[in-house]
């Protein structure tokens, strides 16, 4: 079990085990792979499709506030419910998840430490139903902004070097020789970087099983680099679900009071005619 | 259910690295891969043995990663 540097956001395979069916408690796979909850999922969980229901599908944006209130009150989630989330690729999108939640003001939401991996690797039960949930009503919040980074904050950033900006994508993408993950759709213009980022991929805070790496280990891997928690820090990557992943690990593990995810990402930068790009 | 007969390797397709996982859940086998880095899903297929999954899936995966271009970096 990782070393949270807040207590009670991450919880292990066999935590959900044990409370998956409790009476407060509800699970939600959210996947990169839409199709991947149809393999199965954590009996009784719920399952969120990023594409359609965690955004806003007309204009590029978040999820919109009644949106998220219709999700959750179909999924049987009231303000009191404690949300554990997991999901494949180390829980990418579960960390998008957690990442709204927060903007809109859930307090308890917590992260299936490892994921869907390591739930199958550890074989544990898998069902392909979809359980019934009992419809709840569900009042989000005023959206918090200060976790989120749009773009005049990163140029300032740039210009001022008033954050550190952490680049999580992987080395390929950091030197623009490739436009996106291999197989996946290029979906910017330009390849490289944002000037003046550092290059720390998000699989560099996880362990092999997929579990995050301990408060120890992610002190080191971030400080290293020169990411410290005195100075304000934005992440990004592609379209800003990785780099969730990163803003859970600086602020949730390692504690990081001023830290935002810039969803923007590269699709916006990359895209900006006339924007700075970096190759090494 | 639980996951069984579970595959773990590691390929080379049109010149990525990916990683091809598979297991068996009741009487479907199902298959995903993911590039090596930064380990995304790329495709997904079912089958009723590990080689028909597999052999989708890989053909998908091939088709995808083929169309993904190299860059100068300078």
């Amino acid at each position: 079990m990782s070393a949270a540097t807040i207590p009670n956001v991450l919880v292990t395979t066999d935590w959900v085990a044990q409370h998956a069916a409790d009476t407060g408690v509800r699970v939600v796979e959210v996947d990169v792979d839409t199709t991947a909850y149809d393999q199965g999922h954590v009996p009784g969980a719920a399952g969120w499709n990023w594409t359609t229901e965690l955004c806003d599908t007309l204009i590029r944006d978040i999820v919109p506030i009644k949106k998220l209130e219709e999700l959750l009150g179909k999924s049987g989630i009231d303000n009191k419910t404690t949300i554990v989330l997991y999901g494949d690729n180390n829980n990418w999108f579960a960390a998008w998840a957690f990442w709204q939640l927060k903007i809109y003001g859930h307090e308890d939401v917590r992260i299936m430490d490892g994921g869907r991996k390591k739930w199958v690797a550890e074989g544990k039960e898998l069902n392909t139903d979809e359980p019934p949930f009992p419809p709840k009503t569900y009042r989000a919040s005023a959206p918090d902004l200060s976790i989120r980074a749009f773009l005049p904050e990163v140029q300032q950033a740039v210009a001022q070097k008033s954050a550190a900006l952490v680049d999580v994508r992987s080395p390929q993408e950091f030197t623009g020789e490739i436009l996106a993950p291999p197989g996946l759709p290029e979906t910017c213009q330009r390849g490289g970087h944002i000037p003046g980022a550092k290059s720390i991929p998000w699989a560099k805070a996880c362990n092999d099983d997929g579990t995050f790496k301990s408060a120890g280990d992610l002190q080191a891997l971030y400080g290293g680099a020169g990411i410290t928690a005195d100075k304000p820090v934005i992440a990004y990557c592609r379209i800003g679900e990785r780099s969730s992943h990163t803003w859970f690990v600086l602020k949730y593990l390692l504690g990081f009071q001023n830290v935002k995810n810039y969803d923007g990402s590269w699709t916006e930068w990359g895209n900006l005619v006339g924007a700075a790009v970096e190759k090494p | 259910m639980k996951p069984e007969e579970q595959s773990r390797q590691q390929l080379e397709l049109a010149g990525w690295p990916v990683i091809v996982e598979s297991y068996r859940l009741g009487d479907v086998y199902h298959c995903t891969i993911s590039n090596a880095d930064p380990g995304a899903r790329i495709t997904r297929a079912d089958g009723s043995t590990r080689n028909e999954a597999e052999q989708r899936a890989i053909e998908k995966a091939t088709r995808y990663l083929g169309q993904t271009r190299r860059f100068s970096t300078r």
